[in-house]
């Protein structure tokens, strides 16, 4: 038994729903109880489609296991043939159904219908929503599937299959469009996009192409290396998440078509140029923490390392099935990978770790949101807002321009915010000061500068304008800096006890606090701490100008 | 106010009875609400990583502001009997104790899973109940879709709570409101109830530490029209059922508090002085929502059992006509005042058969379908205009100042309509 407060992961036969919606003329009879159809608005509501998923639930209620489910079960699978029908039926259990022990797929194969059925086999008291997709894709190629045409009509441009895309899958509709415009252009074909929006016949058509792209492993892995197995048909292992990773995606795609390779990116590229560009230097370095599913959370770390210049200080997964790839990745970044299905240790890692950005799911959305930490969504399970209406790929050359922009924009805010804290201490921006371009409608009394005004904010300041080395501890206020200040607000007087505690801290020199004061405000309470820190170190007892630059000297080693 | 006269009533209903696949939440949905009620319970679900997936697909953002529910998944190990799921539940309890100390009333509840495979949960809370006195108290009820659709949940929950009610040592009568209502709308009900001089209790309680007392001194009102199990308990306690409408709409409001006046013996003029600005105030507010209503045709299908009071207000004092008026469960004992002011000759139907409930629906072409977040979406695609139905239990809704509100729900879809068509 194991206490959740919140998933990552639906149970399996959501998955198999996935699936089952994704396609055009699939139907899902699902052995389960009343209460189940709470599945249909993760559909209906989250990606808004405006059409019931093809799904019907027998419902059984505590009356029906008296007597006869199975044929409950029987019944629900004539009608939904009879209204429906379908060019190919899903049948299995939910977790309830799965104890009570119907067999859906002998209770089909009874009905003798006249279209394939597929009986899925989906333990829910082991394996989750990403396992239940895979598995159902892969049952559904293995039991529609022809073997192709021994002559093949010779083609002139070299096909693929895209493999993977499903309903509620985080950007998939617009990364099936980007991936298959970057296909066309490099002179390959898209046969089959599967199962997002194929028929039974289009999937029984896959083992025509010349090869599979898988996008999204988690659903189209197992597939694809079946169809590698049977029909010798290789795949692409690169998911083209990222520039560079698109580039490697499009060189692997060469190799396996023998098409020439591009000499240069497409003029939409333009997140390369942007990283490059000098407004994002203080994207330098900044400490990311990455998680998701298995693919978006690899990719993920290799853009922010190679792409943004972050520093990656933590990423894992939610995907076990995954987590060798996960584990492997980490390695490259110095870490230790966490898999984990509880939020709650993603929570405490996140708290340890005090990341800058983080880049998750909605769960960590709302973590970073509670720690007042800037956050991007890069992986399901996402919220209604990640389905948006506007074209938002993440693979390819658009999609990177989309991470780029999604991944800045909250670090931005971030920095905007930052500054506003900051500069509502100085004496123009205190928080009763009316707007500068209006005048002064204050008693000048009021409006005095302090003489040194210094962030009350323990949030350390941006490293783009930072003079002194950034540390998270609360700046120090030296008591007689409170005293000048007679300031009585809550974030000065939470400081004000611990400095006043350091009895044996040095006393600053007219010159040097002079020499002080001309430090840009937003860094000075830093520069003290530092240079008070240092000197207390050293032992130092009057601190001049030369403990002051020895200081800086020292923590910008 | 224009309430309609035509009505001759609908007590004789014979309901469309149908069977097949339903398309409603299971009774585990009910403890979104109950937890916000009362403030220091925990519900903790024993079942299946489905029925965590429900309650937070449900429960939205609500999930992520350190809720009092959570699941605790019963996985193979559990079920292959190799660990012992008595033990198993101790281990889950304790640790989330440990994690929410301010918890003193606990609910084991049960699900799909956990009755199939006969998890016998009232053991377990006696147990949790010897381990955890007396800083905690442990009570189960089943939330499984198998036994509850929605809103049962409630009921299965307050039936639970009453046998541990404190014993009622007066005997001049009193009075309780049973059913969970907004904080809003029972401290309104109290402050009404307080001008005609009436002391009234509340259950469930914000607080699980000032639990009413019951005895055959009290007399309940129900406040929802759900709470078929929780009635039958209080009777056996010896409480006393005041048969009125639900207090939805002035109507019904007024109905409602009056049954109350009436029994405690309240003076007309002291319930005229007490309910009239109110009553006014809302009748004038629900005005405005009337000229836009009136003579559209409104189709339940059946969600929360608040359907036949919902008719009841939006056909008599907003002048729609009702379709089809669907609901899950039909007790026809508390639906009695209910049923005797609905026009006659309603389509009333219980249980479901999705498909062919939708078939009747776009057949009728209604003006208006209050309808489940998986259809709602879809029939909106068809041209239909909808108004999803769960708001209807979150929203506060009852009483006077919420009339207007309540009547404001079925008018905002068919406004949008109007100004997206324009």
């Amino acid at each position: 038994m194991q206490l959740t407060l919140w998933t990552y992961e639906g149970p399996p036969h959501v998955g198999a729903m996935r699936v089952a919606t994704a396609m055009t003329d699939v139907h899902y009879v699902l052995h389960a109880p009343q209460g189940d159809t709470y599945a249909d608005l993760l559909f209906t509501m989250i990606e808004r489609l405006p059409r019931r998923p093809p799904v019907t639930y027998t419902t059984f209620q505590a009356r029906d296991l008296g007597g006869d489910t199975a044929e409950l079960f029987k019944d629900a699978a004539r009608q939904a043939m009879a209204r429906f029908n379908p060019a190919a039926m899903l049948v299995g259990s939910s977790c309830t159904a799965e104890l009570i022990q119907d067999d859906p797929g002998g209770l089909a194969q009874a009905l003798q219908l006249t279209i394939p059925v597929v009986a899925l086999e989906l333990p829910s008291y082991q394996r989750k929503e990403n396992w239940g997709a895979s598995e159902t894709f892969y049952q559904l190629c293995r039991h529609l599937m022809h073997k192709p045409a021994a002559d093949k009509p010779a083609k002139v441009r070299p096909t693929c299959n895209i493999l993977g895309p499903s309903a509620l899958g985080f950007r998939h509709r617009d990364d099936v469009k980007e991936i298959t415009q970057l296909l066309n252009q490099l002179g390959v074909d898209v046969a089959v996009v599967a199962p997002l929006s194929a028929s039974v016949a289009d999937v029984q058509k896959l083992a025509e192409a010349d090869f599979n792209v898988v996008l999204y492993p988690e659903i189209g892995m197992a597939a694809a290396q079946w169809l590698q197995r049977q029909f010798d048909q290789p795949y692409t292992k690169t998911v083209p998440l990222g520039s560079h990773a698109t580039r490697d995606f499009i060189a692997e795609v060469c190799t396996l078509t023998g098409l020439p390779q591009p000499a240069q990116d497409p003029s939409n590229a333009h997140a390369h140029w942007y990283a490059k560009s000098v407004d994002s230097t203080y994207l330098t370095g900044k400490r990311v923490y990455i998680f998701g599913d298995a693919t978006h959370v690899v990719a993920a770390a290799r853009i922010a390392s190679q792409e943004m210049g972050f520093e990656v200080v933590g990423l894992g997964t939610y995907s076990r099935e995954f987590a060798r790839e996960v584990r492997d990745c980490a390695k490259r970044y110095g870490v230790e990978a966490l898999i984990t299905d509880d939020y709650l240790e993603v929570e405490t890692q996140i708290n340890a770790l005090q990341p800058e950005l983080i880049l998750g799911t909605q769960m960590e959305r709302h973590i970073a949101k509670r720690q007042g930490i800037p956050c991007a969504v890069i992986s399901a399970p996402v919220h209604v807002q990640d389905f948006p209406a506007r074209y938002a790929p993440q693979m390819g050359f658009e999609g990177a321009n989309v991470l780029f922009d999604t991944w800045v924009h909250p670090l931005m805010m971030g920095l905007e915010e930052h500054l506003i804290g900051m500069f509502r201490e100085d004496f123009e921006f205190h928080a009763g000061a009316a707007p500068s371009h209006l005048g002064s409608t204050r008693p000048a009394a009021e409006n005095v500068a302090p003489v040194r005004t210094e962030p009350a904010a323990a949030t350390p300041a941006p490293t783009a304008v930072a003079q002194a080395p950034v540390s998270t501890a609360a700046p120090t206020l030296s008591t007689d800096g409170i005293q000048a200040k007679g300031l009585t607000s809550d974030g000065v007087k939470a400081v004000a006890a611990p400095a006043q505690a350091a009895s044996n801290q040095a006393t600053w020199s007219p010159e040097a606090e002079k020499e002080l004061g001309k430090i840009p405000f937003f860094v000075r309470g830093k520069a003290r701490r530092n240079t008070e820190r240092f000197a207390q170190d050293l032992g130092v007892a009057t601190i001049t100008v030369e403990t002051l630059y020895d200081a800086k000297a020292h923590y910008s080693r | 106010m224009p309430i309609r006269a035509e009505t001759s009533g609908c007590t004789d209903v014979v309901p469309l009875v149908e069977r097949g696949q339903r398309e409603v939440f299971c009774g585990l949905t009910g403890i979104i609400w109950l937890h916000r009620k009362i403030q220091d319970a925990f519900f903790l679900v024993v079942g299946s990583r489905t029925c965590a997936h429900l309650i937070q697909s449900a429960a939205g953002v609500m999930i992520f502001a350190e809720p009092r529910f959570g699941t605790a998944i019963i996985d193979e190990r559990d079920l292959a009997g190799l660990a012992d799921v008595h033990e198993e539940l101790d281990r889950v309890v304790g640790q989330l104790l440990a994690r929410r100390p301010d918890i003193r009333l606990l609910f084991l509840v049960g699900s799909c899973p956990s009755e199939v495979i006969k998890l016998d949960l009232s053991r377990a809370a006696e147990r949790q109940n010897q381990i955890h006195h007396p800083a905690v108290r442990v009570l189960n009820y089943s939330g499984s879709g198998i036994e509850t659709t929605f809103t049962q949940g409630e009921d299965a929950c307050l039936a639970a709570m009453v046998p541990g009610l404190p014993t009622s040592a007066e005997t001049a009568p009193a009075l309780m409101v049973v059913g969970t209502l907004a904080d809003v709308v029972e401290d309104q009900m109290r402050s009404l109830f307080d001008r005609m001089g009436l002391q009234v209790s509340f259950f469930p309680p914000r607080n699980s530490q000032a639990m009413p007392v019951v005895g055959p001194n009290t007399r309940y009102l129900l406040a929802q029209p759900f709470l078929a199990d929780t009635a039958r308990a209080l009777q056996s306690r010896g409480a006393q059922h005041l048969p009125a409408p639900f207090p939805l709409g002035v109507e019904g409001t007024t109905a409602w508090l009056q049954a109350a006046a009436t029994e405690f013996g309240v003076a007309p003029e002291v319930f005229e002085q007490a309910t009239a600005a109110p009553r006014q105030r809302a009748e004038k507010a629900l005005a405005v929502q009337r000229q836009m209503l009136q003579g559209q045709r409104i189709f339940f299908f059946p969600d929360s059992q608040l359907e036949i009071p919902l008719a009841r207000f939006v056909h008599r004092e907003l002048g729609m006509d009702l379709v089809e008026v669907g609901t899950p469960y039909l007790h026809r004992q508390h639906m009695a005042a209910e049923l005797a002011l609905m026009p006659a000759g309603t389509r009333i139907s219980e249980g479901q058969d999705v498909d062919l409930q939708l078939d009747r629906c776009i057949a009728d072409a209604p003006d208006l379908v209050v309808c489940g977040l998986g259809l709602a979406n879809p029939l909106e695609a068809q041209g239909i205009t909808t108004k999803w139905a769960i708001e209807l239990v979150f929203t506060p809704i009852q009483g006077y100042e919420q009339a207007a509100d309540l009547a404001g729900l079925f008018s905002r879809p068919l406004k949008r309509r109007l100004k997206l068509a324009a």
